[in-house]
């Protein structure tokens, strides 16, 4: 048995695994196939300053290796998960990242203040949300924008602080050290790759809101190249995702630099994903004789 | 248990009409906690997204799940290729079924095309006091109307072409009985236009109307929230879950 437990910026977790912000909700539902505390950590359905009821269906499609989604951050608010869902969750022995999001800098802020008088482990701040009209993306793709909202967030919260950020960039290494500048603790990537698949037969788009986020095993080659890129240009730790299926991803992506790895669309396939992954991981480590799993990060041997 | 995910072994498969099969899957703790118009989430090798596929027949003293579905697309063609004795991988039982009420002594169930199978439990629950209206294309499209008569309901069939019984839609026999009266519920599955001249046939006449919708789904318990559906309740908007508020949602909930 391999240690698995890793530390990120400060926060210890007993596995590297943590199913992906908006695939596991709040918990409850999975915990009908397994017990929470089988997992490193949990980041929650990315919550607002107020409720939202999100976008009109269809808000799915399958595409190859993949899927596109615009669920458009339907959430009950900051309060209803501080009062109802982030309790229960802090009894599951596991590591809870809320994650936030918000249409200004302000409300970002105002979120994140919130939080501030719970046991809630980290923030994870996503400003590279595609399905949204305000904030969201419009934040993670341009460098003042992100270092702005970030610097709100930061000067309001005393919890560990990561930064979600978008693919749909030129350079995400440039938006990672903007973030990192700013006071992010860690940053988390990637956030879906925003795409748009049609129905031929009525000519119409699947998705109602015309263009959704590509997650799944598409995304993965994506995912490791920019874990490796961002993980060379910051000093903060990486959390990677993008993709990720097995327990081999996982370490892939690991040794590409990030510290843990968040599982995604993989749980619409296998709800025992999380779960599976880390048994692999711990089988290879086994098989190879690595004796821990922090051993393999960033432990990529470039040409 | 309220629901698990496993693989099963089909115990029987049946090609019933052209691209329509039928899976008899043994399931025995599925089958045990299973209710008429829940729905099973079925991973089809090589997709990333499971397929929903409604239940049609549940029997708890065989442990077994029957499913009947069409072959819509990709993902349906790659589960129609399972063959008897193989595994088929499920997540079920899921999803709010249908309220079934023993005081009530007359109820209707109206079916559309591929939205017939899960009326099929229903009809089960309620024998020879249900009358089952089901509505197809033609008549090499009609299913399972020897299943409902084996349970004892009054069966009508339709079709779009007239090529088997009443030749229109499902809504004229529909209305006919409403009007007749003494109906205490309705329950209905199948296209979207179908379902809401039902509701509104049965707002009209007073008659008490559930409805079992379909929608794109990803994770089928109600975490992802992708397979949402526009209700009121307590007179506010809602976009509800299909999977988990759902699949059967109560006609007077709906914005259509």
């Amino acid at each position: 048995m391999a240690d698995l437990s890793v530390n990120v910026c400060g926060v210890d977790f007993k596995n590297p695994i943590i199913p992906a912000s908006g695939v596991f909700g709040y918990g409850r539902e999975y915990e009908e196939l397994f017990p929470l505390n089988k997992l490193g950590g949990i980041a929650t359905k990315g919550t607002t300053l107020h409720r939202r009821t999100g976008n009109i269906a269809p808000r799915i499609a399958e595409t190859p290796a993949g899927m596109l989604n615009s669920v458009g951050l339907q959430n009950p608010g900051i309060d209803h998960f501080i009062e109802t869902e982030l309790p229960y969750l802090l009894t599951k022995d596991t590591v809870i990242l809320a994650n936030i999001a918000g249409s200004t800098p302000e409300e970002c802020a105002e979120v994140a203040a919130k939080l501030e008088d719970t046991d809630v482990h980290m923030i994870e701040l996503n400003i590279s949300c595609p399905n949204v009209k305000q904030g969201g993306a419009a934040f993670g793709t341009d460098c003042t924008m992100a270092a702005e909202v970030t610097r709100r967030v930061r000067e309001a919260t005393s919890k560990k602080l990561v930064v979600k950020l978008s693919p749909n960039v030129t350079s995400i290494t440039e938006i990672a050290k903007s973030v990192e500048a700013a006071g992010a603790d860690a940053v988390s990537l990637i956030n879906t790759l925003l795409g748009m698949r049609i129905d031929i037969n009525t000519g119409r788009p699947i998705l109602h809101n015309n263009v959704g986020g590509l997650s799944g095993p598409a995304v993965f080659p994506v995912a490791v190249r920019m874990v490796w890129q961002v993980a060379n240009a910051v000093g903060i730790p990486v959390i990677g995702m993008g993709g990720v299926s097995s327990g081999r991803d996982a370490i892939e992506l690991m040794m590409a630099g990030a510290s843990a790895v968040q599982v995604g669309a993989a749980i619409f396939t296998d709800p025992f994903a999380p779960v599976r992954i880390v048994e692999e991981m711990n089988e290879f480590l086994d098989s190879k004789g690595i004796a821990s799993v922090r051993d393999i990060i960033g432990t990529v041997k470039p040409w | 248990m309220k629901y698990t995910q496993g693989q099963f072994i089909i115990r029987a498969k049946e090609a019933i009409a052209r691209n329509i099969y039928s899976f008899t899957i043994a399931c025995p703790e599925v089958a045990a906690v299973t209710v008429p118009g829940q729905f099973v989430h079925i991973r089809a090798n090589g997709f990333t997204l499971r397929r929903p596929i409604s239940i049609c027949g549940i029997d708890p003293e065989a442990g077994t799940l029957r499913i009947v579905f069409e072959i819509r697309g990709q993902g349906t063609e790659e589960i129609a290729r399972l063959n008897k004795g193989d595994l088929i991988d499920m997540l079920a039982p899921l999803g709010h079924g249908f309220t079934v009420d023993s005081s009530f002594r007359k109820v209707v169930l109206v079916g559309g095309g591929i939205g017939t199978p899960p009326m099929l439990p229903l009809a089960a629950a309620y024998g020879e006091k249900a009358t089952v209206i089901s509505g197809f294309r033609n008549a090499s499209a009609v299913i399972l109307q020897d299943d409902f008569r084996a349970t004892g309901a009054e069966t009508v069939l339709c079709t779009d072409d007239g090529s088997a019984g009443i030749h229109g839609f499902v809504t004229q026999p529909l209305k006919e009985l409403a009007v007749e009266g003494g109906i205490d519920a309705v329950y209905a599955c199948g296209p979207m236009p179908m379902l809401k001249g039902i509701a509104a046939i049965c707002a009209e006449n007073g008659i008490y109307c559930e409805i079992s919708l379909e929608e794109r789904m990803a994770c089928g318990i109600g975490a992802c929230l992708g397979c949402a559906c526009r209700t009121k309740r307590n007179d506010e908007e809602y976009f509800a879950h299909v999977c988990k508020d759902g699949p059967v949602f109560r006609a007077e909930e709906m914005i259509w």
